[in-house]
C-alpha cells in the first residue's frame, strides 16, 4: 500500500507574550491511500492542532510549527509557499469542521458557497454552466436535492448543514479529507446517516481520511488505524482491531475505555481516570500521563517513556520496556 | 417503592409566530422514590422543557405534576417557594449556569441563604458540601471561569444539594464534559443518590449513560413519550420503531458491530409547531399505516412495567 501522508516528529506551540502552550509534542504517523486514521483523545489533546498544522491553517502569529515534517504524497508541506499551499488546499486535501453552524457563511446561498470552492481551487477554467452543474452533482452526492442550492444555511437543519459542509469539502474531490468531529453536533439518528454517507463517499472517491473524534464508537465503526493522543503526544498507535482487543495497552487508553458506559449494560460503576488533563503550559516531566497513572513507577516521573513496538502496535509506556517484538502478552 | 413525582397528562405549549409549538404533549410518567427515571430523546424532543415544567420553572399549559400526591402547579406562591428546597435542578452547561461574578463559596451558599439559613451556617455547610462533591477547600474564593468543566459541574451539584432536596432534575449534566471527567461525575452522582436517597429525573441524549444510571426510562419524540420501560427491558426488548432506530444508530465501541451496516432511519425530525395528529414519528417510520395518523395513540401497557404508544401493538 502506498502512503499518502506522513507526519514525522511534529511539534507545535502556541506562543503569546504571557505563555507558551505546548500543543503537539513530537508526533509521527502515516496514512495509507484509501485508509481512515482515527485521532482519538479528549479536549486539549492536540487533535485539532495536528489537523490545522497539516493544512497549514494554524492561527498566525501564535501557532508555530517548531519541528518536524509533514509529507503529502512525498512533498513537505512546511516548505511550500503560501501560494503553493493555497493551490493544494481543496484540490488535494480539505477539512470538515466540527460545527456546521459556524462553518458556513450565513448570507451566501449554499450553492454559491460550493461554487466558490470550485472556482478558487478545482476549476479555474470552467464556464459558469459547468460550475453550476458540478454544484448540483456535489449536492446530490451528499444527498441534498439540487434545487436547494438557492437556499441559505438557516433554511437547513443541523444534519443538512453538515452535509453542505461535506459537499464543500468534497467539491474538488480531494485525496485527503480531514474531518474534525464531523458529527459531534448532530443527533444520533442523523449522525448515523452522515457517517454512513461519509464511508460510502470515501469508497466511491477512493479518499484517505483522518477522523478526529472523542467517540470510541465512531472509531470502531469507521477507522482502520487509531492514534490515541494525550497532552500533545501519541501514546498508542494501532489498528482498530488491536485497540479494541484485550492485551497490552497504554494505561490512558485503558482509562478511556473504563470511562465509557457500556451500551449493553452490566456496568454498575465506571472506572474513570482520576485527576485532570495537565496544563499545556506546564507539562509534567517524564511521561505526561504519570500524575494520573495507576501504574506509575519511579522512572515515569523523570524519564520520557520509550515507544515499544509490538509489530505494528506502538505503545509509549515504561510498563512495556524490553518487551518489544515479543508479541502481545 | 412509593411514587414520589408523577405527571398526569402534562402539556406545555408555546405560542410562536408560526403557530402553537407542542414542546411537551400529554406526558404521564411516574418517578419512584430513590430511583432514577431517565428521559432520552434527540434535540428538540421536549426533554428539557419536561424537566423544567416538572419542577415548575415553567407553568404547565395543562395537566398535573404530583409531588408526594400534591399538584405543585396548583400551589400558591409562598407554598411553592417552600417546596423549591425539595425540588432542585442541575443544568447542562456548567459554563453558562453559574454566575461569573460570584465565587465558588458564594454560589453554593446562595440557595441556603434564600432558604433562611444564617450566613455562618450556610458557609459551614457549603464547605462541607465542597468536600462531598470533591472540590478542594482552596477553591473557595475562585471564580467559575478559572475552573474546568468538570469542577464547574461539581459546583452545580453542590449548589443543588445545598438545600437538601429529595428530587433533582439532571438536565444533561455530563454532556459538555470529556469522557474521563464524565465518568467521574456520573460516579459521584450515583454515590450521592445512594447516600442521600435522592430521586433523579435524568435527561440525556446519550443512550449508554442513560442505561448506566437509570432504573426506568422514557423515550421522547417530538413532545410525546412513546415508550416507557425498566432499563434492561427497554434495551433488550425495545418495541417502538423509534426506540429501535435510536438504539441501532449509536456507534458501539467494540468490534462485534464493526462491519454491520447500521439501519439508518431516513428523514429528519419534523416541526413541533402545529404537529399532525397521531404518531409524530409516522413520517419516518418504516411500518407506517394509515391508522398511525388518524388520531391520538395512547400508551399501551405491555406488562412488566413496559408500555408503548404504537399502532403495531
Amino acid at each position: 500500500m502506498n502512503t499518502i501522508l506522513e507526519v514525522k516528529d511534529l511539534s507545535v506551540e502556541y506562543r503569546t507574550d504571557l505563555e507558551t502552550v505546548h500543543a503537539v509534542n513530537g508526533i509521527s504517523f502515516s496514512l495509507h491511500r484509501g485508509q481512515t486514521l482515527g485521532l482519538v483523545g479528549e479536549t486539549g489533546a492536540g487533535k485539532t492542532t495536528t489537523a490545522l498544522s497539516i493544512l497549514r491553517l494554524l492561527p498566525k502569529p501564535t501557532g508555530v510549527v517548531t519541528a518536524g515534517e509533514i509529507l503529502l504524497e512525498g512533498v513537505n508541506l512546511l516548505d511550500l509557499s503560501d501560494a503553493q499551499m493555497k493551490a493544494l488546499l481543496g484540490e488535494k486535501m480539505s477539512m470538515i469542521f466540527q460545527d456546521p453552524m459556524s462553518a458556513l457563511n450565513p448570507i451566501m446561498k449554499v450553492g454559491e458557497q460550493i461554487a466558490e470552492t470550485l472556482i478558487l481551487h478545482g476549476a479555474p477554467h470552467q464556464t459558469k454552466k459547468q460550475v453550476e452543474q458540478r454544484v448540483e452533482e456535489t449536492l446530490e452526492l451528499v444527498g441534498i436535492p439540487a434545487f436547494r442550492k438557492n437556499e441559505y444555511p438557516h433554511q437547513f437543519s443541523g444534519g443538512m448543514k453538515q452535509r453542505v459542509v461535506i459537499a464543500i469539502a468534497l467539491a474538488c474531490q480531494p485525496h485527503l479529507l480531514i474531518a474534525d468531529e464531523p458529527t459531534t453536533a448532530l443527533d444520533v439518528t442523523i449522525q448515523a446517516q452522515v457517517l454512513a454517507m461519509m464511508s460510502e463517499l470515501r469508497n466511491k472517491l477512493d479518499m484517505s481520511m483522518i477522523m478526529i473524534t472523542h467517540d470510541l464508537g465512531i472509531v470502531a465503526q469507521v477507522c482502520d488505524d487509531v492514534a490515541v493522543m494525550y497532552a500533545g503526544e501519541i501514546v498508542e498507535y494501532a489498528t482498530t482491531e488491536q485497540i479494541f482487543s484485550p492485551g497490552a495497552h497504554h494505561p490512558y487508553t485503558t482509562g478511556l475505555f473504563g470511562s465509557i458506559p457500556d451500551l449493553k449494560g452490566g456496568t454498575k460503576r465506571l472506572t474513570p481516570i482520576e485527576g485532570l488533563m495537565p496544563d499545556p503550559t506546564e507539562l509534567p516531566s517524564g511521561c505526561k500521563f504519570h500524575p494520573r497513572c495507576p501504574h506509575k513507577m519511579a522512572q515515569c516521573e523523570t524519564v520520557p517513556p520509550p515507544t515499544v513496538a509490538f509489530e505494528n502496535h506502538l505503545i509509549s509506556c515504561h510498563l512495556y520496556t524490553g518487551q518489544a517484538e515479543g508479541g502481545l502478552k | 417503592m412509593s411514587v414520589l413525582v408523577e405527571t398526569k397528562n402534562l402539556k406545555k405549549y408555546f405560542s410562536v409566530e408560526a403557530g402553537v409549538l407542542h414542546a411537551v404533549d400529554d406526558v404521564s410518567i411516574q418517578i419512584r422514590e430513590g430511583e432514577t427515571f431517565g428521559i432520552v430523546g434527540e434535540s428538540g424532543c421536549g426533554k428539557s422543557t419536561l424537566g423544567k415544567t416538572i419542577i415548575r420553572l415553567q407553568e404547565a399549559t395543562s395537566g398535573e405534576v404530583l409531588y408526594k400526591g400534591e399538584n405543585i402547579h396548583a400551589l400558591k406562591r409562598r407554598k411553592m417557594k417552600e417546596l423549591r428546597r425539595d425540588l432542585q435542578i442541575i443544568f447542562q452547561d456548567p459554563y453558562s449556569s453559574l454566575n461569573p461574578r460570584m465565587n465558588v463559596l458564594q454560589i453554593i451558599t446562595e440557595p441556603m441563604v434564600i432558604a433562611g439559613l444564617s450566613g455562618r451556617e450556610a458557609v459551614e455547610k457549603a464547605k462541607h458540601l465542597m468536600e462531598v462533591v470533591g472540590l478542594a477547600a482552596r477553591l473557595e474564593g475562585v471564580f467559575p471561569h478559572e475552573l474546568d468543566g468538570g469542577r464547574r459541574q461539581r459546583i452545580g451539584i453542590a449548589r443543588a444539594l445545598s438545600v437538601d432536596p429529595t428530587f433533582i432534575v439532571c438536565d444533561e449534566p455530563v454532556s459538555a464534559l470529556d469522557v474521563s471527567i464524565q465518568a467521574q461525575i456520573l460516579n459521584l452522582m450515583m454515590d450521592l443518590q445512594e447516600q442521600r436517597n435522592l430521586t433523579y429525573l435524568f435527561i440525556t441524549h446519550n443512550l449508554a449513560v442513560v442505561r448506566l444510571i437509570s432504573d426506568q426510562i422514557g423515550v421522547m419524540y417530538l413532545g410525546q413519550c412513546v415508550e416507557i420501560a425498566p432499563t434492561d427491558e427497554l434495551f433488550e426488548r425495545p418495541l417502538h420503531p423509534y426506540t429501535k432506530a435510536l438504539l441501532a444508530s449509536v456507534p458501539v465501541a467494540d468490534l462485534s458491530m464493526r462491519h454491520r451496516q447500521p439501519e439508518v432511519i431516513r428523514g429528519e425530525i419534523s416541526s413541533p409547531v402545529n404537529p399532525i395528529p397521531g404518531c409524530r414519528f409516522a413520517p419516518r417510520c418504516p411500518y407506517v399505516t394509515p391508522l398511525c395518523t388518524e388520531g391520538d395513540i395512547p400508551l399501551k401497557d405491555m406488562g412488566g412495567g413496559h408500555s408503548v404508544a404504537c399502532t403495531l401493538y
